[in-house]
């Protein structure tokens, strides 16, 4: 379905199903992203985030329920770096420009050129151009597929799992560019297992496990009961600085404020 | 050697014809190889030919062209291999083997029962590429243009959608229909090129100048470029050393390019990619259930 440029959401999710196999992966699903939005989807291991970001791409139908994308939506994906394959013989410039598939000519204009070069020099890897992607450090790694998806000038940027693999200084650096992007008014939705590494510093959570949980700011969602209904295991969230802390039931430190279950 | 000896087969017509059909095969076994080797079907090509050998069979009896017959039989073998790729949780190296061999199979049988169609099933098997005619000729210097175009023109498709399927399935690109493309750029291009390097030998013709190019760049366009000069250069020394040797085109064409890859091999050494990563290439792909 299409919706209308009338400043509604990007994409509406509405009580969505999606199965593989006849295994439902997610179940009555309701998600809108908005302009400008910046939410992260949390939840454990085939809760079905993924999906859900394929489900916004349009990579997969639902079965039932139904998704309306605003006319003209353009859309950017950034894989995770750990279903990349490194071994592919492609230099940073191939790499962001072969998502440029409507071109005639196989080699890049010099616009093109021009474009990737202010690309690379905003997301801070300027000068890599015909570098191998993996003659890269882990950062400069998320950035060219970033540079990628940001070629086609998307309204809505999808990441998946941004920083699963790589150190806190990246991931901090990476976080710091999305937010970064976000800013200047790119919508973004990303996956994340991090909870405190990245969710609680995000506007917006959605706790997903086949179902919506709960969807809101971290502050009203990272709850014992939501964690627990997420990840099917105790948790406990401490308060730290103004921020939620999630920590696991077992490794509970004593001399910090703690949330009672009851609390939330 | 003198230089009268080395040129004396240029004088003969049929192995001017012969090179000129070795030269053009080996450029285009080289371009396609680039992709069957980076989308991991290193076998598509040995497969390939062997359901084309079916294909053979079939088109015999039922008395349409070989090429027609075997070609669309070697197509729909291609699209087969891919679309169970896709459909099943079987890697496309157990689809090229049951489908291809299963074709194969059954040429084999076809012809028992009802004898071997016109052509002689020994050429198709190991390559005669001095037995060329003129339309032979033409056949493969005209898929090789074909091929040429397609992947001229559907460049960065084609590497979209053989780097990342998935994302470039997304983006809207549509990766079934290149696929598809790719098949049938890869059945013309063995059917047209069996003649001369036969079945039982393509696939080496096939992945040994990608290999080769790989060793030596980490550029897509560059591999593309060496693949096929590596493949053309091949096809060019192997048909002369088959000459002044007495071997088979076959053999030859294949030795040379093992000796390419051995001196590349020890060529780059020291050009190996810094920063090793520790993830294998098939990690858990996006269509993952959940995650």
């Amino acid at each position: 379905m299409i919706a209308p440029n009338d400043g509604g959401p990007l994409v509406a999710v509405g009580r969505a199903t999606v199965a593989y196999d006849r295994t439902p992966v997610l179940v009555n699903v309701d998600l809108r992203v908005g302009a400008g939005d910046f939410s992260a989807i949390v939840g454990p291991s085939g809760s079905g985030k993924t999906t859900l970001l394929r489900l916004l791409l349009g990579a997969v139908s639902p079965l039932a329920g139904e998704v309306t994308r605003r006319r003209d939506l353009r859309v950017g994906y950034v894989p995770q770096v750990e279903t990349v394959n490194w071994q592919f013989p492609v230099t940073v410039r191939e790499c962001v420009l072969m998502s440029r598939t409507h071109r005639l000519w196989p080699w890049p204009s010099r616009a093109e050129r021009a474009e990737v070069r202010e690309l690379l020099d905003r997301l801070g890897i300027a000068g890599l151009e015909d570098r191998h992607i993996r003659a890269l450090s882990g950062g400069q790694q998320q950035r060219v597929f970033i540079a990628r998806a940001l070629l086609n000038e998307p309204q809505l940027l999808l990441m998946d799992e941004p920083t699963s693999g790589v150190d806190i200084r990246t991931r901090h650096d990476v976080l710091h560019l999305i937010s970064e992007l976000n800013r200047e008014g790119l919508a973004v939705v990303v996956t994340t297992h991090d909870l405190n590494g990245i969710a609680a510093h995000l506007p917006n959570l959605v706790c997903l496990n086949t179902e919506v949980i709960a969807a809101g700011a971290p502050a009203d969602v990272l709850t014992p009961e939501v964690l627990e209904r997420t990840y099917g295991a105790p948790m406990e969230v401490l308060e730290h600085a103004g921020m939620r802390v999630v920590v696991d039931a077992f490794s509970m430190a004593d001399n910090v404020t703690r949330l009672r279950r009851t609390s939330a | 050697m003198t230089w009268s000896e080395l040129t004396r087969p240029f004088e003969f017509e049929f192995f001017r014809n012969g090179l000129l059909v070795a030269t053009v095969a080996g450029a285009l076994c080289g371009l396609i190889g680039v992709y069957v080797v980076l989308r991991g079907m290193s076998y598509i090509g040995h497969g390939l030919s062997h359901a084309i050998f079916g294909g053979f069979a079939a088109s015999g009896l039922v008395g349409v062209s070989f090429f027609l017959g075997a070609g669309l039989w070697g197509l729909a073998s291609a699209l087969m291999v891919t679309a169970v790729t896709r459909r099943r949780a079987i890697g496309s190296d157990a689809a090229i083997g049951v489908i291809t061999t299963a074709s194969f199979a059954l040429g084999l049988a076809l012809i028992q029962l009802y004898g071997s169609p016109g052509r002689n099933p020994d050429a198709a098997l190991f390559g005669n590429v001095l037995g060329v005619a003129a339309e032979d000729v033409w056949i493969v210097v005209g898929v090789a243009a074909f091929a040429a175009t397609v992947i001229f023109f559907r460049y960065r498709a084609l590497l979209f959608a053989t780097f990342d399927p998935e994302v470039a399935d997304a983006a809207g690109l549509r990766t079934a229909r290149t696929d598809a493309l790719l098949m049938l750029v890869l059945a013309a291009s063995i059917l047209a090129t069996m003649n001369v390097m036969g079945v039982t030998l393509i696939a080496a013709a096939v992945v040994v100048p990608a290999a080769t190019a790989r060793m030596l760049t980490h550029s897509f366009t560059r591999m593309l470029v060496l693949a096929t000069l590596v493949g053309a250069f091949c096809g060019f020394v192997g048909m002369n050393l088959s000459y002044h040797l007495d071997i088979a085109s076959g053999p030859t064409i294949v030795l040379t390019g093992a000796t390419l890859f051995a001196l590349a091999f020890m060529l780059s050494g020291t050009r190996r990619i810094r920063r090793p990563r520790r993830n294998p290439r098939d990690t858990a792909p996006l269509a993952t259930p959940g995650g």
